[in-house]
């Protein structure tokens, strides 16, 4: 076994069984599904709203090439400076570079799930600037020195009282465990980090090839401050994530909104077109986007599962996935989680060491009916588990294949074994779930089905 | 060869091989995408009335959901008594501000000094003021949204470093939807917008702890839309 799923393993044992950890993540997804399905509702066709935003997500990943390049000329005519990186590395030199002509120090960034994929705070702290992140639920898991949990919601795995502990700890102020007064302990630290941060470095949510824009959806107004206040900003975009045309926001914004956090519109939707230009009085001086491949291209080139490039990160798959719900978002180890995460992450690195994640699915496709760009995640899960078995057959399930199709061709044969197999089951209930169960590593959790009494041909022949 | 060229040659091998159509049973389907309209978007999106009335009336409810506060004047003379009122209840100090007809008139009602950010300005002095006054281009009534610009509302920071953001718009500005908001944005800047545009739904917000809702993130913890 692949040390991830060794991994994946424990954590899912000892966290499935941990019922404070359940009792955290079933109430803060009861208040989201609430207010998810409220937004769904104002729709005046939710299904058809899908239809049009996966086609619109389909026409752009399907002519990427050319929409890319669209996006780029926009940009760069109002003055942007545009990096492209194939590789994670690469995307790291390239903004350590623009940190170190620039003679940074403080860096604030804003919520960048392309950040945590290509690990950028752990090379600019090693680099020695400070980093501090300024979406609330990233400046916990930041100060807790752990990844996020959630792409959306990244410290849901936190009670009130061990944030307290943590700004206690680290920030020495935590008046209380108030949630209302540790935001007010954040935003007044984070407030002169802003002011004296030299560069602001942000994710994306959007490119919009059309115009040449950015766009970045928000609460906090964090990302706003980010890109308002230093003098250098910096946008780490994965080359997936443009559209066509402007007023494909009008559908994307709000769907992104309803499935991400349950709103009509999220308080900051905002759009960047470049650096401070002439005329205007505040802004960065310079703007920099940082456009990542980082293995997109791989799954730009498996046609089947392409789609999964559509992915707009609401987030609203992990949060109906049995498997995320008892496991946690921890528990993958990987920047993405949940069944996005699992369809992508053997794709983006590896299929041998992080096939495991196909499996971490009941299959029961809650993910697939909710993603709003129509995804077809469980099926991928089922490619993956594929793909793999075709690169790498385990040796076992060669075995047990091979001893299977003899007895499942021969209709005799296969009538014998039923046979026996009911005898077989009632003997069996002698041991079951002890120790002595040959099937203990399934009965010890779970039942075993009993094998009808009668099979169809049999009720066939004896039917009056 | 450039790392630009690299990965657009990567990307057009990989587009060599077309992928099925999109929620259609595995591949079967269409042949040619659609581009939605502003009527197909329309369709789907949130209902908004026809008239200006229930346009008013869905910005209004919005606007309370979301605890912003929409106050509806009967004309522009009424901005002074609503801002001196302001003034009083919050003990405003010193505001921030940007150069125009209606912010320049506010100013003169409120008789505080101001910080105009249409000049070159010091952050920290903005971030001192108690509140940022600015116009905008558009409400949205589908989503109690405000559009601002940095040309439009004096900056990128005004409308979201003080602690109070005071919109004065006019009942024209308001639009029925997002469709219709993009569709100004286009007319109203065709090829030389803003480097900033920005949707303000609501005051700031977060919900990282225990997703219980808190204002005042990082941005600021009022919105007051005065609206004549």
């Amino acid at each position: 076994m692949s040390a991830p799923a060794t991994q994946f393993n424990q954590d899912a044992r000892r966290l499935s069984a941990d019922l404070r950890h359940r009792q955290t993540i079933q109430t803060a997804m009861g208040k989201y599904e609430v207010v998810r399905d409220q937004r769904k509702a104002a729709f005046q066709d939710w299904q058809a709203a899908r239809q049009m935003a996966a086609e619109t997500k389909w026409e752009a990943v399907n002519h990427l090439d050319r929409h890319l390049e669209q996006f780029v000329r926009n940009l760069e005519a109002r003055g942007t400076k545009v990096h492209w990186a194939g590789t994670a590395q690469q995307a790291r030199d390239l903004i350590l570079g623009i940190l170190r002509q620039k003679q940074a120090r403080v860096i604030v960034k804003s919520k960048a799930m392309t950040s945590e994929e290509i690990h950028l705070n752990e090379a600019m702290a090693q680099a020695g600037y400070e980093v501090v992140e300024s979406d609330l639920g990233e400046f916990i898991v930041q100060l807790r020195e752990e990844p996020p949990y959630h792409i959306v919601f990244p410290a849901m795995h936190l009670t009130r009282d061990e944030i307290r502990d943590v700004f206690q700890r680290k920030l020495g102020d935590a008046p209380s465990n108030n949630p209302e007064e540790l935001t007010m302990v954040a935003r007044r630290v984070l407030r002169e980090k802003y002011l004296q941060a030299d560069v602001g470095i942000t994710g994306a949510n959007f490119a919009i090839a059309e115009t040449g824009m950015l766009s970045i959806t928000e609460n906090e107004g964090n990302a706003r401050l980010t890109a308002a206040l230093p003098r250098t900003m910096i946008t780490l975009v994965g080359i997936e994530k443009v559209l066509p045309r402007l007023e494909d926001l009008a559908l994307f914004l709000p769907m992104l909104s309803a499935m991400g956090t349950g709103q009509t519109l999220s308080c900051y939707n905002t759009l960047y077109g470049g650096p401070r230009q002439p005329g205007e009085t505040d802004g960065p001086e310079e703007y920099h986007v940082v456009l990542l491949d980082n293995h997109r291209t791989a799954l730009l080139a498996d046609a089947e599962q392409r789609d999964s490039l559509h992915c707009i990160r609401c987030g609203a798959c992990l949060n109906v996935c049995p498997i995320f719900r008892n496991v946690g978002g921890h528990t993958y180890g990987t920047t993405y989680c949940g069944p996005i995460g699992a369809v992508i992450t053997p794709n983006l690195r590896g299929l041998n060491d992080w096939k495991h994640l196909s499996y971490a699915s009941s299959l029961c496709g809650a993910c697939t009916e909710t993603c709003p760009v129509k995804i077809d995640l469980h099926h991928h899960l089922l490619q993956n588990r594929r793909n793999a078995s075709n690169l790498k057959p385990s040796w076992w399930q060669k075995t047990a294949f091979k001893a299977f199709a003899p007895v499942a061709t021969r209709p005799a044969l296969w009538s014998l074994v039923t046979k026996l197999g009911r005898l077989g089951q009632k003997l069996h209930g002698l041991v079951k779930g002890s120790r002595l169960d040959p099937a203990y590593a399934w009965t010890k959790t779970r039942d075993l089905p009993p094998i009808a009494q009668q099979t169809f041909k049999e009720w066939w022949r004896t039917r009056s | 060869m450039s790392e630009r060229e690299n990965i657009i040659a990567r990307m057009r091998e990989a587009l060599s091989v077309s992928a099925p159509w999109p929620g259609q049973d595995h591949g079967k389907g269409r042949e040619m995408p659609i581009q939605s309209s502003i009527a197909d978007q329309r369709e789907v999106l949130p209902a908004v009335g026809e008239s200006f009335e229930e346009q008013l009336t869905l910005f209004r409810a919005n606007a309370a959901e979301l605890r912003a506060d929409f106050r509806l004047l009967n004309d522009v003379n009424a901005l002074a008594a609503e801002l001196k009122g302001l003034r009083a209840a919050e003990g405003w100090q010193r505001v921030a501000a940007h150069g125009g007809d209606l912010t320049g008139a506010a100013c003169r009602a409120l008789a505080l000094p101001v910080m105009l950010t249409d000049q070159a300005y010091d952050k920290r002095g903005l971030a001192a003021c108690d509140a940022g006054i600015t116009e905008c281009d558009a409400l949205v009534a589908q989503t109690g949204s405000v559009l601002v610009t940095n040309r439009s509302a004096g900056g990128r920071a005004l409308s979201v470093l003080p602690p109070h953001h005071v919109v004065l718009a006019r009942r024209e500005q308001l639009v029925p939807d997002l469709p219709a908001a993009f569709a100004l944005l286009k007319a109203k800047y065709g090829g030389a917008y803003p480097s900033m545009i920005s949707f303000v739904t609501g005051p700031s917000r977060t919900g990282d702890i225990e997703r219980i809702l808190v204002l005042g993130a990082h941005g600021p913890k009022k919105l007051t839309i005065l609206c004549f």
